[in-house]
């Protein structure tokens, strides 16, 4: 047993922070522009002043958190070499053309992101509308390149090991290995329920505080529309890319479903935690995590014990996050049905104080349960980096100054948090107080006035 | 021309996007950083906003694009240059990731006091990332990232080369930037601001020449492949650098200023194209060369596949982006 590198704890908190903060901002680069587009779209075609107002709000909205999301993702396009050199050295070729096309993606969404942002009152409307589209859709194939790698870690193909090194690298088929489409689906789709509950969920805390105009009452539903779309989808590709987990990480379902020991036909335990080697403190279902886990009432889902312990990843953290996503994307998907079935039985829950509040807690769900899922996906992996290829000990760095960098970005992180939220609610102040251009605070435009 | 030789020309000229582009935007933090107090710098700090707002995050992507292109041609010398020179590379990072998110946030603050503090983080972290990526050019020119990447943490990159490279590159950055901001200003019609900045621009012009003619002696000793190369090979490059260099202080001088960000561009543009054909073959010098660096064969030439769509889809977008902004409509409010 080789001594685990000195980077390898802070190597690894590093990079779920900087990926846990930058993923939820990647949402809005892949859904937001959507909204924007049908809601600016709306504005023109109906000329409406009040969809019109509520876009270019958003856009503006946009430029803060796509700045943060591009620099965001900068830090991990270092962090890939700085922490993980072990990866990137044998594996940058494989791993690596996905990457490319994402880089080219970006550039498509920051030049029509540019364009858009700048393009009010100084292109054609129709024009300036057209620009959301390029954007839009370099957002998705964008994702869906890195999520091909991240698929690849979970499934790897596209090359050979031979005597410990790598050859036959065939690019295109890490670029459309066998688990991206149903992985990106899955993400995709979380994207617009991270994006759709949090933008609803601002409205709705604006009626709740009595604002009940059109403003807010647009402002609400747009965004509801996607999410409700969004999380009805979700549970169903979240399913089916559970099921073939039992063929491609048996170990990663088995802690998913806190199996400590082959059963047939296992059962759905909902809750619990491993103590020292038992399950405790949960709710047992028979047969239905056989059903959830393998689509079938009766086939066994394999136990934790049949790993080697070397092999097996930590259970607890990937069990909860785990649950706690199905938990809270099956709430949601109720919530919206509730909601849905209550206004075609003739009555508008955006009435509703309860529901609003609701709402409200939506959006920071659908966050934490995009958080869980990554954490379950990542954390589960272990304790493989590339599975049954190369351990998450053999990519991590050796630097021992890691901790270092570690509490630096924590407080980057912090600091930018705080500077959005800081910015984003003076923007808000300001549009309630009837200031739509909110100009620089030094420009000559505030000294004359 | 080799598969493993067409890739890095494809990574470098990454590395001339960034560095003229991407420069020129860090330089404007220069030039914000000294335009006086809140009042008296106002005209100019929206100047900055309103030129590199539309196009800095264009101009940040080709970073990425650097950065991809590496790692996925050049794996092993990828790892190796992040572990040797993790300090400036975490450096330049910090440096990216406050003056992109202090950018955006300035722009839409609510007070003074906000915009300020915004700003300064801004226009600092502006220069501190041109001087770390100096650094790390210098290091990998003057042969200090071996092979395996266990170079020494510090000195790697505090040697003379690296110095000198930091703060040539900061000259470098700003000193376009300058360029850039004098032909906005004066399209804009601000004709105060623009004397004011072509007087700035001048010196800072006049003193990075000072600092690279300076900075040749050590480099020389220091960076021995690296100069017989500058002095063999690279010697025109150089010396069209060096002259078209000076013929933009004599058009700034003349107030022809679109002429002379032409100049400026070309003479940033040789002093790198200097540099890499310099340092070829080698990728890391004196360690790995370009052939021995590569990853396999089927990357390359997917790579190259992806660098001829970036060509395709890509350019000419960031035309019309440019297009856009230089355009009579978008240079007033
Ligand atoms: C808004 C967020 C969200 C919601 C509501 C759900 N998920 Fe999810 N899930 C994700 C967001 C997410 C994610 C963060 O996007 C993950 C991480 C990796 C991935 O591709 O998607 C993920 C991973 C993930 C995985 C692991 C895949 C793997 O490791 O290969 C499974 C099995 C599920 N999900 C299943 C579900 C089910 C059955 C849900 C039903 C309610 C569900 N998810 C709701
Ligand atoms: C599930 C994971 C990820 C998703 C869905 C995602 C998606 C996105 C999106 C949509 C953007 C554009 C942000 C914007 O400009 O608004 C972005 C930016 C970026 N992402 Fe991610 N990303 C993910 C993970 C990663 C990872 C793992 C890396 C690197 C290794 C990465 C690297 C980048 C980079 C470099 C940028 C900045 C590009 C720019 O300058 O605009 N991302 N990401
Ligand atoms: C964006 C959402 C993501 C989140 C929140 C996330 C979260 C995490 C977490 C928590 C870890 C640490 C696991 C552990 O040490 O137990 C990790 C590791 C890692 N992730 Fe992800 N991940 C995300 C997406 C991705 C993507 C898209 C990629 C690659 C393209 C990726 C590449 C890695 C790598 C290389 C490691 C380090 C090696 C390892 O620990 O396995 N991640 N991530």
């Amino acid at each position: 047993m080789v001594t685990d590198p000195a980077g390898l704890l802070p190597a690894r908190q590093q990079m779920a922070l900087s990926l846990g903060w930058h993923i939820v901002l990647a949402c809005f680069g892949v859904a937001f522009p959507a909204m924007i587009f049908v809601m600016h779209r709306r504005g023109i075609v109906r000329a409406d002043p009040v969809s019109l107002g509520l876009a270019r709000r958003w856009s503006k909205v946009s430029a803060v958190l796509f700045a943060i999301g591009a620099v965001s993702g900068t830090v991990l396009s270092f962090e890939m070499g700085l922490l993980w050199p072990g990866l990137m050295g044998p594996f940058g070729d494989v791993l690596g053309f996905p990457f490319a096309l994402e880089g080219l993606s970006f550039f498509v969404e920051a030049i029509f992101l540019g364009i858009y942002l700048y393009g009010w009152d100084r292109l054609p409307p129709r024009q300036h509308l057209l620009m959301l589209l390029p954007m839009a859709t370099a957002g998705v194939v964008g994702t869906y390149c890195v999520i091909s790698v991240n698929a690849w870690m979970n499934m790897p193909t596209g090359f050979r090991m031979v005597d410990g090194e790598v050859t036959d690298v065939d690019p295109w088929a890490v670029l459309l290995n066998s688990g991206a489409l149903l992985q990106f689906a899955h993400m995709w789709v979380g994207a617009f329920m991270v994006v759709g509950f949090v933008v609803a969920a601002v409205y709705a805390a604006g009626m709740l505080r009595g604002r009940r105009d059109e403003h807010h009452r647009l402002g609400f539903t747009v965004p509801f529309v996607f999410a409700t779309v969004a999380a009805l989808l979700q549970p169903v590709i979240g399913h089916v890319l559970g099921i073939r987990l039992g063929q491609t990480q048996p170990s990663k379902l088995a802690a998913f479903e806190l199996a400590t020991t082959t059963e047939q036909p296992a059962p759905l335990r909902l809750g619990g935690l491993l103590i020292d080697g038992q399950p405790r403190w949960f709710v047992e279902i028979p047969q239905w995590g056989s059903f959830i886990a393998r689509g079938s009432f009766d086939k066994p889902v394999r136990g934790l014990d049949t790993f080697p312990a070397a092999d097996q990843p930590p259970v607890n953290i990937t069990h909860v996050a785990f649950q706690s996503m199905i938990g809270i994307g099956s709430l949601l998907a109720l919530g919206v049905v509730v909601f849905w079935v209550a206004r075609w039985r003739g009555r508008d829950l955006s009435g509703n104080r309860w529901f609003l509040r609701c709402v409200v807690v939506a959006g920071p769900l659908a966050v934490l349960a995009l958080e869980c899922g990554w954490i379950a996906t990542e954390v589960g992996r272990q304790p493989w980096t590339v599975w049954q290829v190369l351990r998450t000990t053999e990519a991590a760095t050796d630097n021992p100054g890691l901790w270092w960098s570690f509490a630096g970005a924590c407080l980057l992180y912090v600091g930018m948090t705080v500077g959005a939220g800081v910015v984003l609610r003076s923007m808000a102040r300001r549009w309630r107080a009837g200031e739509e251009d909110l100009p620089s605070p030094y420009g000559p435009q505030r000294q004359d006035a | 021309m080799t598969l493993p030789v067409l890739a890095a020309a494809a990574l470098f000229a990454g590395v001339l996007a960034y560095g003229l582009f991407g420069g020129a935007d860090f330089g404007s933090g220069f030039f914000d950083l000294t335009a006086g107090g809140s009042t008296r710098g106002g005209e100019l700090r929206t100047l900055v906003d309103h030129s590199i707002g539309p196009v800095w995050e264009a101009n940040h992507v080709w970073l990425i694009y650097v950065l991809v292109t590496w790692w996925t041609a050049f794996p092993t010398t990828f790892a190796a240059a992040t572990e040797t020179l993790f300090v400036p590379f975490l450096l330049a990072l910090v440096g990216i990731v406050l003056r992109g998110a202090a950018f955006a946030f300035r722009k839409y603050s609510g007070t003074l006091a906000q915009a300020r503090l915004f700003g300064a983080v801004f226009a600092g972290s502006s220069l501190m990332a041109p001087f770390f990526f100096g650094t790390i050019a210098g290091a990998i020119a003057s042969g200090r990232v071996p092979a395996d990447g266990d170079g020494d943490l510090w000195s790697s990159w505090t040697s003379p080369t690296s110095l000198f490279g930091g703060v040539i590159a900061i000259g470098t950055c700003s000193f376009l930037a300058g360029v850039f901001l004098v032909a906005d200003a004066e399209r804009a019609g601000h004709r105060d601001l623009a004397s004011g900045l072509r007087r700035r621009t001048l010196t800072v012009g006049v003193v990075t020449g000072a600092v690279v003619f300076v900075a040749l002696v050590p480099i020389i000793h220091d960076a021995t492949t690296l100069s017989e190369g500058l002095t063999g090979r690279a010697a025109p490059l150089i010396l069209a650098s060096g002259l078209t260099g000076a013929a933009t202080l004599v058009l700034l001088a003349r107030r022809r200023f679109p002429a002379a960000r032409l100049t400026a561009v070309v003479a940033v543009a040789t002093v790198l194209l200097g540099w890499g054909v310099a340092q070829y073959p080698w990728m890391l010098v004196d360690e790995v060369t370009i052939d021995q660096g590569a990853g396999a064969d089927a990357t390359l030439v997917a790579i190259l596949v992806a660098v001829a769509l970036a060509i395709v889809l890509v350019l000419p977008a960031l035309g019309y982006l440019f297009r856009l902004t230089q355009s009579e409509r978008w240079t007033h409010d």
